[in-house]
């Protein structure tokens, strides 16, 4: 949370850099141009860093957020007042280290924390976006960070790192930007997004459109908010987040505050009465219809279909002879052993495909009892994983071990 | 700028692995194939500057290698071999891990596909120590190379060296360099075809390459 410039580097052109709890509008000169169709002009992108950036500008970490995080990774969320959602994985003297990186983390596009998204006011209307916002694509989330590293006048990150969702758009920057990115993370994530995980979060958006609160999705010209439905959403999909070893272990079928069952629909058991809290809380912080844009997202996010079916195609680059050779990046792959959203062979034909073109990869199942939540929890072997790679690659990058 | 090195210093490292180092150009690319903890790996990296992958089969091993910087995955010789292209690497690995894949030829097969070279080292089932065991005691042979019971041992194909230069003649695979160790990882100065080294040979590791 320090000024991301030091003076010999200081680029007045980067003002916005100055202020980590930057807002910034990108895409004036350029609009961001989205699978859908269309463009958006003028987005606003929020974003925090963390630590400094150094003089030849090579110590830069992304940090993509899953479904429904934000860009508070590594400090107090200004909503819910808890710690960051990954301070276990960024911070000083983590595997992220803010003394050695400079860390930068954004609100995704269609997201609810400041960033361009359907709660945002749509400059051309004077109201809410809602539903007249362009749906949105895993692609077009990255491209829109690729207009902040831009922005940031950041030519190449040294890494790109994120879980689940963030997973995904890791895996994209590396696609689409094979040269931007010197090594990356993508943790619990895949290549497409399976058909059971469309199907959850078909349940999840169906339960948000149910809610008669929700208005077709103007609730916010209507002054309503769908908080039944987006709670209902997210106790579904908070399940599956987990494991059935992990909520037995921590629920069982203990009974909440009462000495028998009631034979009502009462919260009886620990595991009810813990979800509803879960969604209660949920939508304090988020946005019902930036809940339906950002699953969509990830439903469609597919890395073969433009490759011709071929997950390996993605990863193949133009040589400087003109000839296709295997992607630069340095991958590491991580999955979880319990986890059922992303399972293991998902990750697995992530590394397949990296293989087929010789690319530099390493892959580790994490073993844990924790679900796909493990990346977010205190899992050691996984950070302990996750730094011997930074470490590793930052040491061959040249980076040093503080910056100044 | 001042970098500092995260990875601890190379110490000793087996004698087979050693002259394994020797062999390697410096600034290939290299796969290591069972590569353990990757301490092979970590010394031709920093030895040798190669580009260096480990495939792994044991999770410790993968995480060990991975936390010091190699990038190792999980995966199985006897199956994952076939994803790899051909040509893909200068040298591919093979150390004390031939014996104990399910179908050692079609392993060897992938080896001098994918690299233009191939280094293996086996343990040697002729050494005259294995064959006193079961001759003079009928048991089977357990020694430091070879150090598990029968019914315990990863080691599901022993072979010896001459079944090893048979087995290459037989796939048409030229034996470019080997290297007899005996006892105490003494060199035997003898040719991987004679009897000698058949008797004397510990272990063997031969330099490969298809054609």
């Amino acid at each position: 949370m320090t000024v991301a410039f030091d003076a010999t580097s200081q680029d007045p052109s980067q003002a916005a850099v100055s202020d980590p709890a930057g807002t910034v509008r990108l895409g004036t000169d350029q609009p961001l141009e989205l699978d859908g169709g269309g463009a958006l002009t003028g987005f606003r992108l929020a974003y925090r860093t963390y630590g400094t950036l150094n003089a030849d500008r090579s110590n830069a970490v992304l940090v993509c957020h899953a479904l429904t995080g934000d860009q508070y990774v590594a400090e107090r969320h200004p909503v819910t007042g808890k710690p960051g959602w990954w301070d276990l994985m960024v911070g000083p003297g983590r595997p992220v280290d803010t003394d050695r990186f400079f860390v930068i983390c954004s609100n995704v596009i269609g997201g609810c924390m400041g960033s361009e998204g359907p709660k945002e006011i749509d400059a051309q209307t004077g109201a809410p976006w809602a539903l007249n916002f362009p749906v949105i694509t895993i692609a077009d989330m990255v491209r829109a960070q690729k207009a902040l590293i831009d922005h940031l006048g950041i030519d190449q990150l040294f890494c790109v790192i994120g879980g689940s969702m963030g997973g995904m758009q890791v895996l994209q920057w590396a696609v689409s930007y094979p040269d931007k990115v010197y090594c990356c993370l993508p943790i619990a994530t895949a290549a497409r997004h399976s058909a059971q995980n469309i199907a959850f979060h078909e349940v999840g958006r169906q339960a948000i459109m149910a809610d008669p609160d929700w208005r077709m999705g103007d609730y916010l010209n209507q002054g309503t908010r769908p908080t039944k439905g987006l709670s209902v959403a997210r106790m579904a999909a908070h399940i599956t987040y987990l494991s059935e070893p992990a909520l037995h272990r921590k629920f069982g079928r203990n009974l909440q505050d009462r000495k028998s069952i009631t034979f009502g629909f009462d919260a009886d058991f620990q595991v009810e009465s813990y979800l509803r809290y879960q969604g209660i809380s949920f939508v304090e912080r988020f946005d019902a219809n930036s809940y339906l844009y950002i699953t969509r997202a990830m439903d469609y996010f597919d890395l073969a279909v433009d490759h011709g079916g071929v997950l390996a195609n993605a990863f193949r680059v133009k040589g400087p002879d003109g000839r296709l050779t295997g992607t630069p990046v340095k991958f590491c792959v991580i999955s979880f052993s319990s986890d059922w959203l992303f399972p293991t062979g998902e990750s697995r034909a992530v590394v397949h495909a990296l293989n087929a073109v010789a690319a530099n990869v390493s892959f580790v199942e994490v073993e844990t009892d924790k679900g796909h939540d493990s990346f977010l929890l205190d899992v050691p072997e996984f950070y302990q994983v996750a730094r011997g790679f930074i470490e590793g690659n930052a040491a061959r990058r040249g980076i040093a071990a503080k910056v100044g | 700028m001042a970098v500092t090195s995260l990875l601890p210093p190379v110490g000793t490292i087996r004698s087979d692995l050693e002259s394994i180092v020797d062999w390697v150009e410096p600034g290939s690319r290299v796969l290591d194939v069972g590569c353990g903890d990757g301490e092979l790996l970590h010394a031709l990296v920093h030895r040798k500057q190669v580009d260096g992958r480990g495939i792994e089969l044991s999770m410790d091993g993968v995480r060990a290698s991975v936390a010091r910087g190699l990038a190792v995955i999980q995966g199985d010789a006897d199956t994952d071999l076939k994803d790899y292209p051909s040509d893909g690497f200068d040298y591919v690995i093979l150390s004390q891990t031939l014996q104990a894949t399910r179908n050692p030829r079609t392993v060897l097969d992938h080896l001098v596909r994918i690299g233009r070279h191939a280094i293996v080292s086996v343990p040697n089932f002729g050494y005259w120590r294995v064959r006193a065991d079961l001759v003079f005691r009928g048991r089977m042979p357990v020694t430091d190379r070879l150090g598990h019971e029968w019914y315990e041992t990863p080691n599901i194909h022993f072979c010896t060296i001459a079944d090893m230069v048979d087995l290459c003649r037989d796939m048409g695979v030229t034996i470019e360099r080997s290297l007899i160790l005996g006892a105490d990882d003494r060199p035997v100065p003898a040719p991987a075809d004679s009897f000698r080294a058949n008797w004397l040979g510990v272990q063997s590791v031969f330099l490969l390459q298809r054609g």
